[in-house]
């Protein structure tokens, strides 16, 4: 793409540091871009980073122990990490929102949805309180609550968690961000709703050409919304590539365990699942070298020694293991 | 599997709770979580329990373990109606049907190792002699792929993979003929998930286990079960054997719950019919069919009239106006 992209994440290690000992590094030289209108996917299992990842874009990372050790955050070329507190705070909500998994953990529960709506509009744009409760109301139409005028009065208590989750993305779009980031933003809602929702995600997507980074363990959610997929295990990125790269030709062993463990609707009825043998490794205690060889079919002695470098084996498609591509040659 | 008796038999299962009044009501309400569930498992057969969130799943199973106690109906384990047993008779009844949880860390006491923990049910039930029982442990312990120097360790030790196993160890320890399975995947990885199915379904093949799995993903019971039952608001809507439900679904909300299914492939990316709306509240649940409200295909009739559960001779069993089996 001649495009400049929107997002750009260089080489961002993410990292925690308690007392003297020296740092546990959570997530390691990650990068990647997103173009507007884009949706890139990041997928992995639990604690493998992708949640970290995307709060360090915000600054947002656990405090006081979690921070940036390395790399930089570009939004339209302007590096996140070194800005004032100020600057930051301004990002936020406005060229970059964020929605969570558990819609509760962002609304206020006290104030009214319209209100908590008005009030982000508010802080970011500084128009009237009238201007700004009419710009809830669009907001809320445009997320599709049923009967808006009289959910813009209710808390969030009074809610379905389908509907929490449309008023934070509603909140969340308020001020037509450039970049929505999204944690697993449909990982606690039943079937029907995640369609719902993302559903809506994508038209919105659409309607104002946000570009998209769209966190999930759900290789599902994956085919349905990205163009572009990360692959991360342990802190560090395995594979990337076009979603059509991805599904037609994963080429990590752990890319490639995920897909047959998942079991999908129409596929091998009651036959044994691939099953990934161990688990995930603690933070402290990822193995050197390729940190997915304890757990890996395929792996030889070099894999136990040397962490392998990310080598281009398509288009756009990159992936870190010995086996493949110039690894596998060299 | 029609002809074989069978392990667990539930007719006409009803669980109503007494909740607190409402924002202008006066008294107490009826909230309607299980109204009328019928259902009968083979020996070695899975049922699995679908539907969303809060329609009634794990009061079904909680209701014929008798953990809460059922308004109405019957429940038969192994020939025998266990509804109106007495806590005694019924505890010692329970042998024959165990259950998982999702969560097997509320479930476990953190103050016990993980042997003591699979070794209670064999003192409590007076079964062997302690050597015999440490015997039994570790057998166990091996099949469900523990470690034997794990049997030292506490809950908190475990992986949440280790812990189901642990979980399901337990349950397996007394030789029960139904397990009642509610979500026992669903808060695990991928990667772990799929250990723990396979793990299931190879007990099943050695121990002859009945399987009641409770789940809300689709894709996961398709692949464990034999025969399938769709739960909307309490009630059955839909039953058939797993690969004609899949195949050839006939409740409109069986339909909608199947579209609603991410793709495996990008390539089968579609403009699917999306449902519209949430699931109303179990307390007033829709008159007629309670599907009514959210049905693409509803008629007059369907607001009035409740449709009963209409089988055919292949075991495909639906609840609709508009699709009965001669339809
Ligand atoms: N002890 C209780 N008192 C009052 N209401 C209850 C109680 N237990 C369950 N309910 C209600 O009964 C209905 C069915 O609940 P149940 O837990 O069986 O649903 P479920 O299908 O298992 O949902 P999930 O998929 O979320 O686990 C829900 O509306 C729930 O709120
Ligand atoms: S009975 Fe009527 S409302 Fe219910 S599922 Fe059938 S068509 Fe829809
Ligand atoms: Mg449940």
């Amino acid at each position: 793409m001649a495009q400049e992209p929107v997002l750009a994440v260089e080489s961002l290690r993410v990292e925690f540091a308690t007392g003297d000992a020296p740092p546990v590094v959570a997530v390691s030289d990650m990068s990647f871009e997103v173009h507007r209108g884009e949706t890139l996917c990041i997928v992995g299992e639990s604690g493998c980073g992708k949640s970290l990842t995307a709060l360090s874009i915000l600054r947002l990372l656990p405090r006081p122990y979690g921070r940036i050790g390395a790399g930089r955050v570009l939004l339209d070329g302007r590096d996140l990490t070194t800005v004032s507190e100020a600057e930051i705070r301004a990002v936020r909500g406005r060229a970059i929102s964020m929605i969570f998994q558990e819609p509760m953990t962002s609304l206020n529960p006290v104030l009214t949805v319209g209100r908590q709506i008005a009030e982000t509009v508010m802080v970011h744009e500084g128009l009237s309180w009238q201007d700004c409760m009419d710009r809830a109301l669009e907001m809320l139409r445009q997320v599709r609550i049923p009967e808006p005028e009289r959910r813009l009065h209710e808390y969030p208590h009074q809610l379905s968690g389908g509907m929490r989750q449309r008023v934070m993305i509603a909140m969340a779009l308020a001020c037509r961000p450039r970049v929505l980031l999204a944690d697993e933003p449909t990982t606690a809602l039943d079937v029907t709703i995640q369609a719902q929702i993302l559903d809506l995600i994508r038209d919105l997507q659409q309607e104002t050409g946000a570009a998209v980074v769209l966190i999930t363990h759900d290789l599902g959610v994956v085919a349905e919304m990205a163009q572009r997929v990360l692959v991360m295990y342990a802190g560090s990125k395995v594979e990337e590539g076009s979603v059509e790269e991805i599904f037609d030709a994963p080429s990590h062993p752990y890319t490639r365990g995920l897909m047959a463990a998942m079991p999908h609707l129409g596929g091998g009825r009651g036959k044994r699942l691939n099953e990934i043998p161990g688990v995930v490794p603690a933070l402290d205690a990822r193995p050197p070298g390729c940190a997915f060889a304890p757990r890996c079919m395929q792996a030889v002695a070099r894999c136990h020694a040397e962490a392998p470098p990310l080598v281009q084996i398509g288009g756009t498609h990159t992936v870190a293991c010995w086996a493949h591509g110039q690894g596998a040659r060299a | 599997m029609t002809g074989k008796t069978s392990v667990l038999d539930v007719q006409g299962l009803v669980k109503h709770y007494s909740v607190g009044r409402g924002l202008f009501g006066s008294g107490r309400r009826r909230l309607h979580a299980v109204d009328g569930v019928s259902f009968a498992i083979a020996p070695g057969e899975t049922l699995g329990l679908v539907g969303e969130s809060g329609c009634g799943k794990s009061t079904v199973g909680k209701a014929v373990l008798r953990l809460v106690e059922p308004t109405a109906g019957r429940i038969v384990l192994e020939g025998e109606d266990i509804t109106s047993l007495s806590r005694s008779a019924l505890i010692a009844k329970r042998r024959k049907m165990q259950v998982i949880f999702q969560d097997p860390y509320s479930s476990l006491n953190p103050r016990m190792t993980a042997g003591e923990i699979v070794q209670e049910p064999l003192i409590n039930f007076g079964i062997g002699t302690r050597a015999e029982q440490q015997e039994r442990v570790a057998a166990l312990f091996a099949r469900v792929g523990l470690r034997p120097d794990q049997r030292n360790n506490y809950p908190h030790e475990f992986s949440g993979g280790q812990r189901q196993r642990l979980g399901i160890a337990r349950a397996l320890a007394l030789g029960p003929s139904v397990v009642i399975a509610d979500e026992p995947v669903s808060a695990l990885d991928v990667s772990v998930q799929a250990q723990v199915i396979n793990l299931l379904m190879d007990l099943q093949e050695e121990y002859g286990l009945s399987y009641l799995f409770i789940a809300h993903d689709l894709g996961v019971v398709e692949h464990i079960s034999h025969r399938v039952a769709v739960m909307y608001l309490g009630k059955i809507v839909e039953t058939a054997p797993r690969d004609m439900l899949f195949a050839e679904p006939r409740h409109p909300y069986t339909e909608a719950l199947l579209a609603a299914v991410p793709v495996s492939h990008p390539r089968m990316r579609r403009r699917r019919v999306v449902l519209k709306g949430d699931v109303p509240s179990p307390i007033n649940p829709p008159s007629g069919c309670r599907f009514h409200t959210r049905c693409p295909i509803a008629v007059a009739r369907c607001r009035e009239e409740e449709p009963a559960l209409l089988g055919d001779s292949s075991g495909h069993s639906v609840a609709c106006h508009l699709r009965t089996p001669a339809n």
